[in-house]
């Protein structure tokens, strides 16, 4: 299985900076946010994954999240609020060599780009599309989005939220994507594996990522402390695909699936446009 | 030498086919009338050869798109009206931001919103210069024939490439959908400019280089691993919060327009050398301005056109030289008023202003003007069914209100009947 040379045991500290721009850091992230974990967890996934820098084309939108191609060392492209995926269709449609990683938010994403996510996902165009989702708009300030949990608190629904949460990886795959995996910040070696497969997928490849803002989600939602949010978020809130199995249903209520959860082959875009357009027009 | 073979195109066809002469390998677009034909066009010559076309899923996914498209280093376009252009006006101010070439038609039609979808319109000039928020630079051309629409949009994928900006082709409903026998140049006929590339190595590389006027641009995926975004930034593409810097920047995506202006503008003059009143008039008016500035000749008047093929920067020093010497400037347009105030800053009241009935939609139809015959107007939808009544019924007192909030001072003028005489 290729996903075994993901994590490599007993070798030298890995070295984040071969990947970084180090003149760029610090990074604006706050202390005890989780986007350095998956930052980490991201870089290491490449690596095992052995792209060259080169090869690699980040696309991001708007928000905490989408600040991580500044940091990283590849082509990277920092867009508008929401149009990361349609900023990233045109840069894998006119070069399909480019491995195209998306990092976006779950507003970014799920609210202002909720339109360019589903239809991505639909065209299976080769990316992978990276949703941090930490249940609140940061950048902005601790306002209500799609994954904020109902009942929950933010800036913005001060008498708790009454909406109903988006769940980012079943509309991914109702829209058609043919990976479909859920990670957090604190199963941060899982989320490496989960990663380096979604990277090696051919077709459009999503990954929930849930982390913590205790900036602004934490306190507004009364916990005490970082550990505390990943406990119960990311490590009580959660049951990995193979416990979930052996589980009673009644234990499954109320938790989120960890890992991959659906993984299909279906013809990617750019290779149908090249087989089918372009052969057809040229007369192939 | 043979005769060159004649062609009967569409005008959003002699676009797409000027887009493929000037080397444009990405369209992404969204079906939009009356632009759709572009790409309808593109999607099937493009991927002939060898160029990609995308329907993307909204309007604001294909600037995204072809934006990104770019910086991988095709030259690329997208298409649209009046709608559409309002829901792209983000990603054109990125492409000005992060100074990536691409090329924005939009095809004009009646407004506000949905407003008259199968009519022509020159409401969005404006919007072209001021649409998306902040002080940007904007490259605009404004062709008015079949013919002419090729060979600007094969010299609004030049100045893209040229000033490493996105450049806007604005024409309307008419000569969009108009079919008139035009040429097909040939290979090295018009000219063709690309996009200078960096030759250095990649760590002395800077997307926004100060040290050039118009910094080269790499490719992605090329060894030059450069960041590009939305952000106010330094010349190595990163953010900054440095007021000083915000500043140079500003400064700097401007003056690369700016000073390059003699090089930007385009204008056609016709019956200038002695004429008393000029008629300034873009696009399918300028079609019948001609007209009637060769019929005003024809009866003796001293009647001159100034046709700007750029509208943005605008032509303000053919405007102030003329104001100088003219008694008169005729500004007729198909809006209620746009063009004409910037005509009138560029005056500086040296001149008498004048515009004839302005119209929201559907071609000038005032006798003055009066150009296309009677069967070309049926889809006019019998809007205007007397076109010269019309004029002289206007305005009428509850619409002279509301004319005026725009302007102060209108009337409607005959050219053809007197110079100076007022209805």
């Amino acid at each position: 299985m290729s996903t075994a040379v993901a994590v490599k045991k007993d070798k030298a500290p890995f070295d984040y900076n071969k990947y970084l721009r180090p003149n760029k850091l610090p990074h604006i992230w706050c202390p005890g946010c989780g986007h350095g974990i998956v930052l980490k967890a991201m870089l290491r996934a490449i690596d095992a994954s052995g792209l060259s820098k080169d090869q690699i084309c980040m696309v991001s939108g708007i928000g905490c999240s989408s600040r991580t191609p500044g940091y990283v060392d590849f082509n990277t492209l920092h867009t508008l609020h929401g149009r990361a995926m349609a900023y990233a269709t045109g840069v894998k449609l006119a070069k399909p060599s480019l491995k195209v990683i998306v990092i976006t938010g779950d507003g970014d994403a799920l609210a202002i780009g909720g339109n360019h996510f589903i239809h991505t996902c639909r065209r299976n165009i080769d990316m992978t599309v990276l949703v941090y989702s930490n249940a609140i708009y940061g950048m902005t300030g601790g306002q209500y989005s799609p994954t904020t949990p109902q009942g929950a608190n933010a800036t913005t629904s001060r008498y708790g939220n009454i909406e109903p949460v988006f769940d980012c990886c079943e509309l991914a795959k109702a829209s058609g994507a043919t990976f479909v995996a859920r990670g957090t910040a604190y199963h941060c070696q899982e989320l490496e594996k989960i990663i380096f497969e979604a990277v090696q997928h051919k077709g459009t490849s999503v990954v929930e990522i849930l982390d913590q803002c205790p900036t602004y989600y934490g306190r507004q939602n009364k916990y005490k402390s970082v550990t505390e949010m990943m406990e119960k978020i990311e490590k009580d809130g959660t049951v990995s695909v193979k416990q979930a199995d052996k589980l009673p249903p009644e234990k499954l209520q109320g938790k989120l699936l960890r890992g991959v959860l659906h993984k299909i082959e279906r013809p990617e875009y750019c290779e149908q446009y090249k087989k089918f357009i372009i052969g057809k027009a040229q007369g192939k | 030498m043979a005769e060159k073979k004649k062609k009967l195109l569409q005008g959003n066809e002699a676009c797409a086919e000027g887009a493929l002469y000037a080397g444009c390998r990405f369209y992404a677009g969204y079906p939009i009338t009356p632009s759709t034909e572009i790409a309808e066009h593109l999607s099937v010559r493009l991927p002939k050869v060898g160029g990609k076309f995308i329907q993307m899923e909204d309007e604001i996914a294909s600037i995204a798109a072809i934006t990104g498209a770019s910086l991988t280093g095709l030259k690329s376009m997208t298409a649209t009206s009046g709608p559409g252009f309002s829901l792209k006006q983000e990603g054109i101010g990125f492409a000005c931001m992060a100074e990536v070439p691409c090329v924005i038609v939009n095809v004009m039609r009646g407004g506000p919103s949905t407003g008259f979808p199968t009519g022509p319109s020159q409401s969005d000039v404006m919007q072209a210069k001021w649409g998306t928020h902040g002080d940007h630079p904007v490259v605009a051309v404004a062709p008015a024939y079949v013919q002419e629409i090729l060979s600007e949009t094969v010299r609004a994928f030049n100045l893209a490439e040229k000033y490493r900006t996105p450049v806007m082709v604005l024409y309307d409903e008419i000569v969009g959908h108009m079919r008139e026998p035009i040429v097909l140049p040939e290979k090295g006929e018009l000219e063709v400019i690309d996009r200078i590339k960096p030759t250095c190595n990649s760590e002395e590389y800077f997307p926004y280089d100060d040290k050039y006027e118009i910094a080269p641009l790499a490719a992605y995926g090329e060894g030059y691993r450069f960041h590009v975004t939305g952000l106010n930034h330094k010349k190595d593409g990163f953010p900054t919060n440095d007021a000083k810097l915000i500043q140079e920047g500003n400064e700097r995506i401007l003056r690369k327009i700016e000073n390059h202006k003699n090089d930007i503008w385009k204008n056609e003059e016709l019956e200038l050398n002695d004429a008393k009143i000029v008629v300034f008039a873009y696009g399918s008016t300028a079609r019948s301005a001609r007209y009637a500035v060769k019929e005003a000749g024809n009866s003796g008047k001293k009647v001159g056109l100034l046709r700007p093929l750029t509208l943005w920067p605008f032509p303000e020093k053919a405007v102030e030289e003329l104001a100088k010497r003219v008694k008169v400037i005729i500004v007729p347009e198909m809006n209620m008023g746009q063009m004409i105030v910037e005509v009138e800053r560029y005056a500086r009241g040296k001149c008498e202003m004048k515009n004839p009935d302005s119209q929201a939609a559907g071609i000038l139809l005032g006798k003055e003007f009066y150009y296309l015959p009677p069967h070309q107007n049926l889809w006019c939808g019998g809007l205007h069914s007397s076109p010269v009544k019309e004029v002289l019924r206007r305005p009428r007192s509850k619409e002279r209100g509301l004319r005026r909030a725009f302007r102060s001072r209108w009337e409607v003028y005959n050219v053809n009947s007197s110079c100076s005489k007022k209805r």
